[in-house]
C-alpha cells in the first residue's frame, strides 16, 4: 500500500446483483483510510454507490448529447435522412420528418449530410453528474435522465470529468453497469484492471464466462472475486481454476453483510477477512498494472 | 378497409405476434379484394435499437387503415403511429389472425 501508481480498477460482472456495488464501496472506502481516491459510479441507468456515502456536493452539472432538430421549412423532403440512420431514430412520415432523441447516438451523419441543412444539431440533456467529497474518497455519479436509453455517451463523458479533475488521485475505482453490452465495455474499456463480481452459482458462472469473453476480447487483465461464497456449488472455482483467471478473494454469504447492505451501511469494518480480502484485492491490482506496463 | 396484422406466420391460422416493432411478418387483408399478403419484417432483428420506428416507417408505407397487434407498440412506435392516426387494436395475444380478426369485427378487441 505505500508504491501506488496512478491505478483505474473497474469493477464488473456479467449478472446483475452479484455484488458490484458492494466490493466498489468497501474498496473505496479501505482505500480512503489512507489514500486519496475516487470511486465512480458508472451504471448510470441505476447508480446506487451513493447509498452508502453522505458527503459534501462539490459539484454537479448536467451532461448534454448532441440530437438533430428538423427545420421543416429547409426540408425538401428528399428522403436521405431516415436511409442513413441506422437506428431509426430518423422516420420520414409522408410530408413529415420525426426525430426520436432517445434512440438517437449523436453520428451526425443525418445532420452532416442533409442537402440544405435542415437537420442542425442541438444540445439535449442526458444525464445529470454529481461530485462528492468524503475526507479522502471522492465520489463521482451520474444519473441518466428518465426514458433516456443511451448511457455511453454519459458514461463517456463521466469518464471525461474523472481524468480531467482527479488526474492526480493514485486509485480511480469504477463501479460498471451488469452484463456485457455497450454500456459496460465503455465504463472498462480504460481501466488497468478489471474485477469480476460473481456468485458461485449457476447462474453467476453462466454470465461470468460471458464476461470473461468479453474482457478478453478487449484483452484486459482481470481477476475473479466470488462474492455470498458459501451458497450454490464450487463450480465457478473450478472454472477459474480451469481457465486460470486469478481468484482474487472470496466474499462469505453472510446475512450480517446483506443487513448491512440493505440499511446502506458499509461492512468491511466488522468482518477482519474481508478487511484482509480488500487488502489482498488491491495489493494484487497494483502487482497485475505494475507487471504489464514494466 | 385494409388490416394489418402482427404476425408470427402468413396465414389466417397464425398466431399474432405479440411484439410490434420486432413483428416476423405484417400481415395485410384486404376486405374488398379478400386477399392477404404477407410483408416479411424479419430484418428488423439484426437492429439493436429503433425496430419500432421502423416497423411504424413500413406501417406508414403500407397504409393500412387498421392495424391489430398484441402488447401494443411501445412508445417511440405509439408516436409514430399516432402521428399518421393510424387506428390500432391491441391485446390480440395467443389468438390466431382469424380469431383476432373476428374479435375485432364483434368490437372485441381494445382500442388503443
Amino acid at each position: 500500500m505505500t508504491d501506488l501508481k496512478p491505478l483505474k480498477i473497474a469493477i464488473a460482472s456479467g449478472k446483475g446483483g452479484t455484488g458490484k456495488t458492494t466490493l466498489s464501496t468497501n474498496l473505496a472506502a479501505f482505500i480512503a483510510e489512507q489514500h486519496e481516491v475516487v470511486l465512480v459510479d458508472l451504471d448510470v441507468e441505476e447508480p446506487n454507490s451513493g447509498l452508502f456515502f453522505k458527503g459534501e456536493l462539490t459539484h454537479e452539472e448536467d451532461i448534454f448529447k448532441m440530437i438533430p432538430q428538423w427545420d421543416a421549412s429547409k426540408c425538401t423532403l428528399c428522403g436521405i435522412c431516415p436511409k442513413l440512420c441506422s437506428y431509426h431514430a430518423v422516420i420520414q412520415l409522408g410530408p413529415s420528418i420525426l426525430v426520436f432523441p432517445e434512440l438517437c447516438h449523436s453520428c451526425y451523419a443525418c445532420s452532416e449530410l442533409c442537402p440544405v441543412d435542415a437537420l442542425p444539431m442541438i444540445p439535449k440533456k442526458t444525464g445529470t453528474l454529481r461530485d462528492f467529497r468524503i475526507d479522502k474518497l471522492n465520489f463521482v455519479e451520474s444519473r441518466l435522465e428518465i426514458g433516456e436509453e443511451q448511457a455511453v455517451q454519459l458514461i463517456s463523458k463521466t469518464k471525461k470529468y474523472v481524468a480531467a479533475t482527479y488526474g492526480n488521485v493514485s486509485i480511480a475505482i469504477f463501479d460498471s453497469p451488469p452484463g456485457t453490452s455497450c454500456p459496460v465495455m465503455e465504463a472498462t474499456r480504460d481501466a488497468d484492471f478489471v474485477i469480476l463480481v460473481t456468485e458461485p452459482t449457476p447462474f453467476g458462472l453462466h454470465d461470468l464466462s460471458l464476461a470473461v469473453e468479453t474482457m478478453r476480447t478487449l484483452k484486459k487483465p482481470f481477476g475473479v472475486v466470488v462474492n455470498r461464497y458459501g451458497i450454490g456449488n464450487d463450480e465457478v472455482i473450478h472454472y477459474c481454476r480451469e481457465e486460470n483467471i486469478p481468484l482474487l478473494a472470496k466474499i462469505p454469504n453472510s446475512r450480517k453483510i446483506a443487513e448491512l447492505y440493505s440499511s446502506g451501511k458499509l461492512m468491511y469494518q466488522d468482518f477482519p477477512e474481508v478487511r484482509q480480502s480488500l487488502s489482498d484485492i488491491l495489493d494484487y491490482c497494483i502487482k497485475a498494472v505494475k507487471g504489464a506496463k514494466v | 378497409m385494409k388490416i394489418a396484422f402482427t404476425s408470427e406466420g402468413t396465414s389466417w391460422d397464425s398466431l399474432i405476434d405479440p411484439r410490434f416493432g420486432r413483428t416476423e411478418n405484417i400481415v395485410l387483408y384486404n376486405e374488398e379484394s379478400k386477399e392477404l399478403t404477407t410483408v416479411d419484417n424479419s430484418a428488423v432483428k439484426n437492429d439493436a435499437h429503433g425496430a419500432g420506428t421502423a416497423t411504424a416507417q413500413k406501417i406508414f408505407e403500407l397504409k393500412p387503415d387498421v392495424l391489430i397487434t398484441g402488447n401494443g407498440p411501445g412508445e417511440n412506435a405509439a408516436k409514430a403511429l399516432k402521428h399518421i392516426k393510424m387506428r390500432i387494436f391491441a391485446d390480440a395475444n395467443n389468438l390466431t389472425l382469424r380469431q383476432a380478426y373476428n374479435n375485432y369485427l364483434s368490437g372485441n378487441l381494445k382500442e388503443v
